[in-house]
């Protein structure tokens, strides 16, 4: 029992990454990652926005009509969003500042929406719940990556903290203005997406 | 009851909207307060930085009422308005130029041939911070700013020496530009080459401009002019065409003026 817990919490973090393999919840993994700050915030959002929509899906699951089970979905992420969104603006009202919109688009990343449809729905609520705490550190796994690169790369800092003295500021590291930009991204997640396809083969899609 | 009947379907629906309406309805309301808090103090804080007063650690309500003396100006007399000419929207404690600038009793619009910041509308009235040096003696003045840069509208902040042409602080407490890019409006090393800078020539013309690269150091333009940012030209002009647009006769040169003439008599 205990295992099977285990798996479902730590399998999506690289077996069955969302981003990687389902790739869900690309979009915001493009917008946030241009510093760790945000990155651990938004992370942090979106595992527990998944964990708690998939469990209140799971719980009331035997109850919700098919016909409007979209919906259903919706108003419980939405408002979990809007209380996690006021929760930062209260909390940690510099780093809202910086996510701006970002928050409340958690509610069109694929991957809460994703895991309430595919798994919460058939699944009894404890492990809905880890579903969604597992496929949120598998979000958070490459948006932490991608964000230490694109900061250290793009700005020479991690968290804010200079690593790599900018030329513009006297010191020697030329930074690199693609790693600010969206794309860079791109270019990232895909090579996380190869070297991740390296090590677990049976990850490539047949041709 | 089978679960796709109408009855249920109905049930099901309106129940999760109550639950949901109602967690987040507790939810906002109950963290209005703290975020209102936020929002005041950040706005302080950086009034606070750009008249250089801000340190980590400072408490930032009790600096704000020691050294800052806010009062509101009508733009176009350069007069101080007096409190008891306060309303619901022009109000000292919870100035915003949005709500003023789109009222009808205090806002204007702006024609477009004199919009250079970009901004439509603008209030007849704003906020402006007075720094109290030692002695009781004007030390600066710290004006709000704001207008469009490349995706954004910037909202900031310009401090002027009592002198009333060389650039004390600037810096935007707001915007919306590319991080790394634009963004850089937030980079301490920008803001401060605004430092020392002078805004008007000798005949009192609205000299300072951002310009586009590195200006000459050695030209006699030198000290009007601050270097734009690498990589986000129009971020730069936005910011320019703002900075110009509100101290020139449209924005705060009436007050100046009036200032000016004191200073002189």
């Amino acid at each position: 029992m205990a295992n099977k817990y285990k798996e479902i919490l730590i399998d999506p973090i690289l077996k069955n990454n969302p981003i990687t393999l389902q790739v869900l919840g690309i979009c915001s993994a493009l917008a946030v990652t241009t510093k760790m700050e945000t990155a651990v915030v938004m992370a942090l959002s979106v595992t527990l926005v998944t964990a708690f929509s998939s469990y209140f899906v799971s719980l009331i699951r035997n109850h919700i009509p098919s016909s409007v089970r979209i919906l259903v979905e919706m108003t419980i992420i939405a408002s979990l969003v809007i209380i996690a969104d006021q929760l930062i603006k209260a909390y940690a009202y510099n780093i809202s500042k910086q996510l701006s919109v970002y928050v409340g688009l958690i509610i069109t990343n694929c991957i809460v929406m994703g895991r309430t449809e595919g798994y919460a729905l058939k699944n009894p609520p404890v492990e809905s719940f880890l579903d969604g705490i597992g496929n949120g550190m598998g979000y958070a796994v490459i948006l932490l990556t991608v964000g230490f690169l694109r900061e250290l790369l793009g700005a020479g800092k991690f968290f804010g903290i200079t690593i790599l003295p900018l030329t513009t500021d006297g010191g020697w590291y030329q930074a690199n203005g693609l790693m600010l930009l969206a794309p860079s991204a791109f270019f990232l997640i895909a090579m996380f997406i190869w070297v991740l396809r390296t090590f677990y083969p049976e990850q490539v899609e047949e041709e | 009851m089978s679960n796709d009947s109408t009855k249920k379907t109905l049930l099901v629906a309106l129940v999760v909207c109550f639950v949901a309406s109602i967690l987040v309805s507790t939810a906002a309301v109950e963290l209005k307060p703290v975020q209102t808090l936020n929002k005041e103090l950040d706005l302080k804080k950086n009034i606070l930085s750009a008249g250089d007063l801000y340190h980590e650690g400072i408490d930032i309500n009790s600096v704000f009422k020691e050294k800052l003396k806010a009062q509101i100006i009508d733009l176009e007399t350069g007069e101080v308005i007096p409190e008891s000419k306060y309303d619901d929207v022009l109000n000292i404690e919870k100035f915003n130029v949005e709500t003023i600038a789109s009222s009808p009793k205090w806002g204007k619009s702006i024609p477009a041939s004199n919009d250079i910041a970009g901004i439509k509308r603008m209030p007849k009235a704003m906020a402006i911070y007075t720094v109290i040096g030692d002695s009781d003696k004007v030390d600066k003045y710290i004006f709000p700013i704001y207008g469009k840069g490349l995706w954004s509208t910037l909202y900031g902040f310009i401090a002027v020496d009592k002198d009333l042409k060389t650039v004390k602080g600037f810096t935007f407490y707001q915007h919306g530009e590319t991080p790394g890019l634009g963004g850089e409006v937030d980079n301490p090393k920008w803001k401060s080459s605004w430092i020392g800078k002078q805004l008007f020539d000798q005949n009192g013309e609205l000299k300072i401009e951002v310009i586009k690269g590195k200006s000459d150091r050695n030209s006699d333009n030198a000290k009007y002019q601050i270097d734009g940012l690498s990589g986000a030209t129009l971020t730069t002009r936005g910011v320019n065409n703002l900075v110009r647009f509100w101290l020139d006769k449209n924005g705060y040169g009436p007050f100046l003026n009036k200032l000016k003439g004191k200073n002189n008599g």
